[in-house]
């Protein structure tokens, strides 16, 4: 917990700094009508949280995400019996892409960084090449209940939140920091690092496809719904003061980080920074708040920081 | 770490990837004209070929300075925004006049230069993984040219257009510009003290350090370098538009695809192995690819599909190939 101090305090400011910038964000339904749009980067930063804890890195998030709400769009197709069944796909369709990273990353040794960017290739590809270049159908009324009502997206956020937080207290969490910090080290004392990296990729494509549901919900149906949410989730993980490279940072930061990012661009809108500078604000608060994490602790970490990084890859 | 596989992982074992990816590219040019001469298709004609040079020249370019940041044990995740930047740049000064060609490419090569020091800075000083620093310099690339900009912009006279377009016999210009840009950068791999830097820091920054080896600097240099092919890229991808562009460079994904182009080539994404002649290979591969499902007409998804199928069974071969050595850094 004293590790997620910082980005804690980051997060109370600016959360201030948008109550004073605009009073409805004090009353409940301001606030919560926040976290509900933050839920689904919440969500995708835990997943990815795993992933890069463990080391690696986990780039098909952003299309995976696209990929479920198309699938869900065209095989629901406003009908509202088959609402149930496609949630259950969509998980399906989640960990499956999760484990394919897995297993390509452990047992063929293919870098992340790479597995992942093929993986985002391929299901972009896919998913297009079955509904022939547009998203088609539409989503039902129950589907979208997830995203849209505001109890229900923070609720499915406090779930995952909580689970995430207890997965990282439980034994399985403490074998994949193992990993991600020193994996030899880590196998030589019994740690099935394979299966623990598989995992974690796993928990990303389930993050995903609940992070897809809750999008689809609150913003329809697009094919840019996932763009660049991949690098939106990494770098709320590092904002968050966990460290590419794996080994370092709590769940509960990066999901801090998330929300802080989130805080962030509503910040940027309140004060009138919309379009496209936003852009610029971000890259350069990414690169301060990293730096300032990282000039922290020189002498600990000394080549982690740097290009070592994605070495564990 | 786990047993090792069942050969031996000695350094005869690295049979050197990057020849590994010209057998491949081999492969697929054989199996494209066997499949397009089904098809009823010619594959091996001149339009063909130069088609090849044309598509994979400004890929081509951006891909030999991302072996550059990658050999050093970095990435760069913001020359997709540093073309679009630099096509701007370049039209814009221009202006159709001849006489603004000189101060254009002038203007280019400063802007990428500092784009690069501040990659290399933020890197190196600020001790921001690359991933990040790269990123977030993109994102700030991307702000400003967005702002600035909401579609094409400048015009680049006719004279400079020749970059673009012109071909010597079968070799596009824009194929020579590449050549020549490969050729400088193998040559500084592996003739000149900063090469061997290079592969130091990449394969141990550490081990490099203590070996007096100015790490920081390399890095910086480095990523200078592959500012200034990204900055090259920009200004072919001017003269063959006849604008500069805001959206040239992400359209074509000239970021992650160079990644790709690059381990596709057999260089190690940690950095420390792997050489120019390899993103060669890798960027015709590519290329060549496209070519064949364009003579066959494959829808554009299904390219992708394949696309990424092919960079993840080319890299996890390169892991058979090296065995335990490649993993050993962690």
């Amino acid at each position: 917990m004293r590790r997620a101090l910082p980005i804690l305090a980051v997060l109370a400011v600016l959360l201030a700094a948008i109550a004073i910038a605009n009073p409805f964000f004090l009353e409940p339904a301001g606030f919560l009508a926040f976290v509900r749009r933050a839920a689904p980067l919440v969500i995708l930063a835990a997943g990815q949280y795993f992933v890069i804890v463990s080391g690696e890195f986990d780039l098909s998030v952003g299309s995976l995400v696209t990929v479920e709400v198309v699938v869900a769009a065209r095989l629901i197709d406003g009908n509202e019996g088959a609402t149930w069944p496609v949630l259950a796909l969509l998980i399906v369709i989640g960990l499956l892409v999760g484990l394919v990273n897995g297993v390509v990353t452990t047992i063929l040794r293919v870098p992340s960084f790479i597995t992942t960017l093929g993986m985002m290739l391929v299901l972009s590809g896919a998913v297009f090449l079955w509904t022939g270049g547009a998203p088609r159908g539409a989503l039902s009324e129950t589907f979208r209940v997830f995203g849209r009502e505001t109890g229900w997206a923070v609720l499915v956020l406090a779930v995952m939140a909580v689970a995430a937080a207890l997965i990282m207290r439980a034994d399985f969490g403490r074998t994949l920091v193992a990993t991600g910090d020193n994996e030899r080290a880590a196998a030589l004392s019994g740690v099935r690092v394979a299966r623990a990296r598989t995992l974690a990729f796993v928990l990303s494509g389930l993050a995903a496809a609940v992070a897809a549901i809750l999008l689809g919900g609150f913003a329809g149906v697009s094919a840019q719904v996932g763009q660049g949410l991949e690098f939106q989730a990494i770098t709320a993980v590092v904002l968050g003061g966990v460290v590419l490279g794996g080994g370092r940072g709590t769940v509960i930061a990066a999901m801090a980080g998330a929300f802080t990012l989130e805080a962030l661009f509503t910040l940027l809108n309140l004060y009138g920074i919309s379009g496209a500078l936003e852009f610029t604000v971000q890259g350069v608060i990414i690169i301060a708040a990293v730096a300032a994490g990282a000039l922290r602790l020189p002498f600990l970490t000394p080549q982690r920081v740097k290009g070592d990084a994605h070495a564990a890859s | 770490m786990t047993a090792l596989p069942g050969h031996r992982a000695g350094l005869a074992a690295i049979a050197d990837p990057t020849r590994v990816v010209f057998v491949a590219l081999a492969v697929v040019i054989l199996a494209g004209w066997g499949l397009v001469a089904l098809d009823g298709g010619q594959f091996l004609t001149l339009e063909n070929i130069v088609g090849v040079q044309q598509r994979s020249a400004a890929l081509g370019i951006v891909a030999v300075g991302q072996t550059l940041a990658i050999l050093a044990g970095s990435l760069d995740l913001s020359v997709a925004y540093l073309i679009s930047l630099t096509s701007l740049v370049a039209a814009e000064i221009m202006a159709g006049q001849d006489a603004g060609i000189v101060p254009a490419v002038a203007a280019v090569a400063g802007v990428s230069v500092l784009v690069g020091l501040v990659n290399g800075l933020v890197i190196t000083k600020l001790r921001v993984h690359a991933f990040i620093a790269t990123l977030g310099v993109a994102l700030i690339i991307k702000g400003v040219v967005d702002h600035l900009y909401d579609g094409p912009a400048g015009r680049v006279p006719e004279s400079f257009q020749h970059l673009g377009y012109d071909r010597i016999g079968p070799v596009p210009v824009s194929a020579m510009l590449w050549a020549v840009v490969a050729l400088i950068a193998w040559f500084l791999l592996s003739r000149t003290r900063y090469g061997y830097r290079v592969y130091a820091v990449g394969g141990d920054p550490e081990v490099a350090r203590l070996s007096g080896v100015r790490t920081d600097r390399v890095v910086i240099v480095t990523h200078v370098l592959c500012s200034l092919c990204a900055g090259i890229a920009g200004l072919l991808l001017a003269s063959r538009l006849g604008a500069g562009a805001p959206t040239v460079g992400t359209d074509g994904g000239y970021d992650l695809e160079s990644i790709a182009a690059v381990v596709l080539g057999g260089t190690a994404l940690a950095g420390g192995r792997g050489g120019v002649a390899g993103t060669v290979g890798g960027v015709l591969l590519l290329a060549v690819l496209d070519s064949v499902f364009n003579q066959l007409e494959v829808n554009s998804f299904f390219k992708d599909v394949v696309r990424g199928v092919v960079i993840v069974a080319a890299v996890a071969v390169y892991a058979r190939r090296t065995g335990m050595l490649g993993r050993r850094r962690a």
